[in-house]
């Protein structure tokens, strides 16, 4: 039994793939499971400033593949999780320095002593996209509640369907309540009406997220942060646990939901 | 050098070689033996760009990538990859290689550029008999694809925005109607789109064009589009 390899892709850019993939890596690695996380942005490498490890990077994944050092040297160790690896990005070069095949062997080489390995995707469908997906199990598409990067995950999903990988999973990000209600933002099921695939979790606008990003501590950290809960709870559907999905409600929520119940149906 | 007989040809053209594999012989038994063709002529070849043709055989990445690295060893570039089957396709475009499709109708995934329109066979006919060609997509077309056909097109599914039907006869999509569909593409008025769920993004009949109304009330019903007077007509579809 090797490790699963799950890759956060978008289409879009800005939507929060690094956001999620430290967040997810974090929450799995909390658990005790032996995670590493491989940043697949060459050129713009992110992941390493949001889990705080920027300061110790010495090689990148380019050094690995162009033989400079060997795979181990390349994995960082995070100072709280040490069943928790990051191998970063090169910041030098481009997309092309990687190939899908250069990746489908760093993976199979980590497989053996990892249970999971996600790998942050590039924006784009070009080749970092191709990068990233090369070795994917599973791939989490994370999209916002409106409709351009619903578009785009749209186009990635067909791509996907192209390579013949088994249906994504949607991660329905920065979902504001009060906004859907209002009618001003699309709502959980007006997204899969659109994409037609099975949502892994809704994590919330929260206003945590991007303090969190900056001191590199992933806000599922914070007991008190409603998208770090989220996170947690997507962590435990990936392991495979059934953690029924709720959307995000309002501030009144709880009255609605016990005027839901009192009256038997909303 | 080419003889049809064998497993391997290997002829020039004007953009460089274009190596034809056997669509049906073992794949190891062919990569050793162009390996062999190319060793016996070594040096010969160095530096032409090479598109290789593969017929229906459906090629995995990594063989590709394999066959890749076997041209390159040689001072060959291989630059494309003609084929009829998906896979392969798909192969080659996560390869960075130019795709190039074969098969009878082209759903494109819209990240290579454009190519003509290659279609269903044309020849006789009496429509009463032998029926009109078209050609039946039974999936959901994505944001991105586009279905090209010299006939009708019938879609199992839905039309996704971002997703185009280009058809010379008519349009039916047997689900939702959200992207761009072209009816009629080489001028024929009389041709139609039928949708169970009409809200393209853009309707053309020949070359007439529409959008759809932004906001749609009332409940959903199938819908027709025709061409009536030089307009294009939507209504209920019974």
């Amino acid at each position: 039994m090797g490790a699963t390899v799950i890759t956060v892709t978008s289409g879009k850019g800005g939507v929060g793939k690094t956001t999620t993939t430290a967040n997810i890596s974090v929450a799995l690695a909390r658990t005790g499971k032996r995670v590493v996380m491989i940043d697949a942005d060459i050129g713009l490498r992110n992941l390493d400033v949001v889990m705080g490890l920027e300061n110790r990077i010495v090689y990148d994944v380019v050094d690995v593949v162009e033989g400079r050092c060997n795979l181990r040297q390349a994995m960082i160790k995070h100072k709280q999780f040490p069943s928790l690896y990051l191998i970063p990005a090169a910041q030098t070069r481009d997309k092309t320095a990687l190939s899908p095949a250069d990746m489908i062997d760093i993976v199979n080489k980590l497989r053996p002593e990892h249970d999971y390995i996600l790998i942050d995707s590039p924006a784009g469908i070009e080749r970092g996209f191709r990068n990233a997906i090369g070795p994917a199990d599973e791939v989490l598409i994370v999209t916002n509640p409106e409709v351009s990067a619903v578009r785009d995950a749209d186009r990635i999903i067909g791509l996907l369907e192209a390579e013949n990988k088994k249906p994504a999973k949607l991660i329905l990000n920065r979902l504001k309540p009060e906004m859907v209600k209002k009618g001003e933002m699309l709502s959980a099921d007006d997204v899969t009406d659109i994409l037609a695939l099975e949502i892994i979790g809704i994590v919330p606008e929260d206003e945590n997220v991007i303090p969190a990003s900056n001191s590199g501590i992933p806000v599922t950290l914070n007991p008190n942060s409603q998208a770090g809960i989220a996170f947690q709870m997507i962590a435990r559907r990936l392991m495979g646990e059934s953690v029924p999905l709720q959307e995000p409600e309002t501030q009144s929520g709880f009255f609605r939901r016990l005027a839901r119940w009192i009256g038997g149906r909303s | 050098m080419s003889n049809t007989m064998e497993n391997v040809a290997i002829k020039g053209n004007r953009e460089g070689l274009l190596i034809s594999l056997s669509p049906t012989e073992e794949w190891l038994l062919i990569t050793q033996e162009l390996a062999a063709r190319l060793d016996e002529q070594s040096g010969f070849f160095n530096g032409a760009r090479v598109t290789v043709d593969v017929g229906q055989r459906p090629v995995p990445k990594y063989e590709l990538s394999s066959l890749k690295a076997l041209l390159e060893r040689r001072g060959l570039l291989l630059s494309g990859i003609k084929s009829e089957s998906a896979t392969t396709l798909a192969s080659a475009a996560a390869l960075d290689l130019r795709a190039i499709d074969q098969r009878q109708v082209v759903v494109e995934d819209g990240t290579q550029p454009s190519r003509s329109v290659i279609t269903v066979n044309e020849t006789s006919i009496d429509p009463e008999v032998e029926g009109t060609p078209g050609v039946l997509v039974k999936r959901t077309l994505r944001s991105g694809r586009t279905v090209h056909s010299r006939g009708h097109v019938i879609i199992y599914g839905d039309v996704n925005p971002g997703a185009k039907i280009i058809a010379t006869g008519d349009i039916y999509v047997w689900g939702k109607l959200r992207g761009t569909v072209h009816a009629g593409a080489e001028g024929d008025t009389s041709a139609i789109v039928c949708a169970l769920d009409m809200r393209p993004n853009q309707l053309r009949i020949a070359g007439l064009i529409v959008t759809s109304p932004r906001e749609k009330t009332g409940p959903t019903v199938p819908e027709i589009a025709f061409v009536r007077d030089e307009q294009i007509i939507v209504e209920g579809w019974s």
